[in-house]
């Protein structure tokens, strides 16, 4: 996925705790596989304007807990097809976190999310942990990602790693 | 150097490395799962890691089910089927159709599982396994597909928080009471990262079809896994449905001196039937708190309480009685084999003069997609694991969550009702081989 650059501000779409998978990607849609496709029913019922409006390169921010609920890798792919560059919370469940990596999407986990507010400009620097809000002029400090898990996303996510292991 | 917990024994073992919580790992897979939804998904991830003339490294650990949107309920979930028949025929990889059940009730039925195994599935309660004292996880697509290629995956090994349930659970409680009970007490994130580990006398006593529900729902508290440490009946359990001999390896517990992130005490009596409020199961409350609220929908089924002994109380509790009037009562077996056994047995017949509806093996109408699902001011009462908003239809509509009994005891009034006030019909029923049952 390396068309994302976190790096690169834009609009954060701001959401609050506990948001399960289904409520990033219903149910009844998820009978598609495609990024694209599932991009365009992303937030379909909690948001219902997200997925019209969303534009490449922009962030979606959470509180506690985001991504819970059922394992569909959908989700985050979902947010993938959107052009979504990054995702910031104050915590993930953990199977939202794991298909995050493995499929490359830019994670961090803020305790300070929730100074960031609906239409914010903000960017993610990813490998020192830090967020950074443009249109309020501070930065927020992040968890930075443990070295097993670094080393996962900077050979480029579970797939590319899982291909090297083969080659070797 | 402190003690393991059973989590980092198990992980240790199949990983080969002396591991702690907090360290990660590559461990092998025993045993590995996916389904109609995730299946796809998982399959492109395989041969596009492997490539396109590879075959999975170990077929025989794989299970493919159709069971979240079976029968077919439109032309991209059939594509789907074809896609898991597909995968499954050029493999030779164990594939379960239309009808043959829930892809985690698949696993306990066929003998995927035993103590000491790790187990993933493409589906978030994977956790179900730990109920025979196995770690099962849930894991995405991605995950799957790779592991269907090397055999391994990697792991965080969790801290263990455990519940410990002292003396016994009264008549009209069930597993289901203790794990809303514990959801919550401890919140819907409250075991994240975590292995949820359930031990004391009250577990000790439940057999397996009960541990197994405590399982299943550890992720409703964000858990890893949810382990019970297996024992004799475990073993007993899995040789009457096997038919094969079971070695139980007896490291499989956690030390004395482990190292736990939490322990929560209850004592088995005092806990009451509970039921999980809209939209979140960590709403749990005392039955006595929501007693009265008016119901539209009754669902009995699912992977926590769709066998055949979670039927059975409810066929107990409506025999020779109807439903109350403006209630339907939605039944969905976990299983082939469940719904044969039921039919035999004239459970079903049971519940069909009682004005239920019976309908074919797999997930139903629990994650919205068919068979039953919602309309906007529809308020269910489910024997399912999870309530979020609009998860079983309409964002308006209302889940609540609770145990077959209760489920029953309400079926009787058309509001929720406390099981203990139809004691007489109650029972607890042991483990049926359904094995005895042909597929």
């Amino acid at each position: 996925m390396s068309d994302r650059d976190p790096d690169t501000a834009g609009q954060a779409w701001v959401f609050g705790a506990d948001i399960d998978t289904d409520q990033i990607t219903p149910s009844r849609f998820i009978v598609s596989s495609d990024p694209k496709e599932l991009a365009t029913h992303a937030f379909n019922d909690l948001r219902p304007e997200f997925s019209a409006n969303v534009s490449p390169g922009d962030f979606v921010v959470a509180g506690e807990n985001f991504g819970s609920g059922s394992s569909r890798e959908h989700a985050p792919l979902s947010l993938i097809g959107a052009g979504v560059s990054g995702v910031v919370a104050q915590s993930f469940a953990r199977i939202f976190f794991r298909n995050g990596i493995n499929l490359g999407l830019p994670l961090l986990i803020c305790p300070d999310a929730d100074r960031i507010d609906d239409g914010d400009e903000i960017s993610m620097d990813v490998a020192d942990g830090v967020v950074h809000n443009h249109t309020k002029d501070e930065s927020y400090e992040a968890e930075a990602l443990p070295p097993f898990l670094q080393s996962l996303v900077e050979s480029g996510g579970l797939k590319e790693y899982t291909k090297s292991k083969l080659e070797s | 150097m402190s003690g393991k917990t059973l989590a980092e024994k198990i992980l240790s073992d199949k990983s080969g490395d002396d591991v702690r919580a907090g360290d990660y790992v590559e461990a092998t897979v025993d045993t590995m799962l996916t389904h109609d939804i995730t299946g796809p998904l998982s399959f492109q991830t395989f041969y596009e890691v492997a490539g396109e003339d590879a075959s999975p490294q170990n077929p025989e650990s794989i299970l493919l089910a159709i069971d979240h949107h079976a029968p077919a309920d439109g032309v991209q979930a059939a594509n789907n089927h074809n896609i898991l028949r597909e995968f499954g025929e050029k493999h030779g990889v164990a594939q379960f159709e239309v009808g043959d059940g829930i892809c985690h009730q698949l696993v306990v039925e066929e003998g995927f599982v035993k103590p000491g195994d790790l187990v993933i599935g493409a589906d978030s309660h994977s956790t179900t396994f730990g109920g025979l004292g196995a770690f099962g996880t849930g894991v995405g697509s991605s995950d799957l597909g790779t592991a269907m290629a090397t055999g391994e995956l990697w792991f965080r090994v969790p801290e263990t928080r455990r519940f410990e349930v002292t003396g016994e659970l009264s008549p009209g409680v069930y597993a289901k009471d203790l794990i809303l009970k514990f959801i919550g007490d401890v919140g819907f994130a409250g075991a994240t990262y975590m292995a949820a580990e359930y031990t004391g006398s009250a577990i000790e006593s439940l057999p397996i079809h009960e541990r197994i529900v405590l399982s299943n729902m550890a992720i409703e508290m964000g858990g890893k896994a949810g382990l019970v440490e297996p024992d004799q009946r475990t073993v007993a359990f899995l040789e009457a449905q096997t038919g094969e001999s079971v070695e139980l390896d007896p490291n499989l517990y956690s030390d004395d001196d482990a190292e736990f992130a939490s322990v929560e005490r209850y004592i088995g009596e005092e806990i009451e039937p509970q039921v999980s409020k809209p939209s979140n199961p960590e709403n749990a409350v005392s039955v006595s708190e929501v007693a009265g609220t008016s119901i539209d929908q009754l669902f009995v089924g699912t992977c926590t309480n769709g066998r055949y002994e979670d039927i059975k109380i409810v066929a107990d509790i409506l025999a020779g009685e109807t439903l109350a009037q403006g209630t339907r009562m939605v039944v969905v077996p976990a299983s082939r084999r469940v719904y044969q056994k039921a039919l035999e047995t004239g459970v079903f017949q049971t519940l069909i003069d009682a004005g239920a509806i019976i309908q074919s093996a797999g997930c139903g109408p629990c994650a919205g997609y068919h068979q039953g699902v919602l309309g906007d001011d529809d308020v269910c009462l489910a024997t399912a694991n999870r309530n979020f908003p609009g998860r079983e239809g309409s964002m308006q509509s209302q889940v609540y969550l609770a145990s077959p009994a209760t489920v029953g005891a309400s079926a009787l009034y058309g509001e929720i009702t406390d099981p203990r006030s139809v004691e007489s019909k109650l029972n607890r029923h042991d483990d049926y081989i359904l094995s005895e049952v042909q597929r």
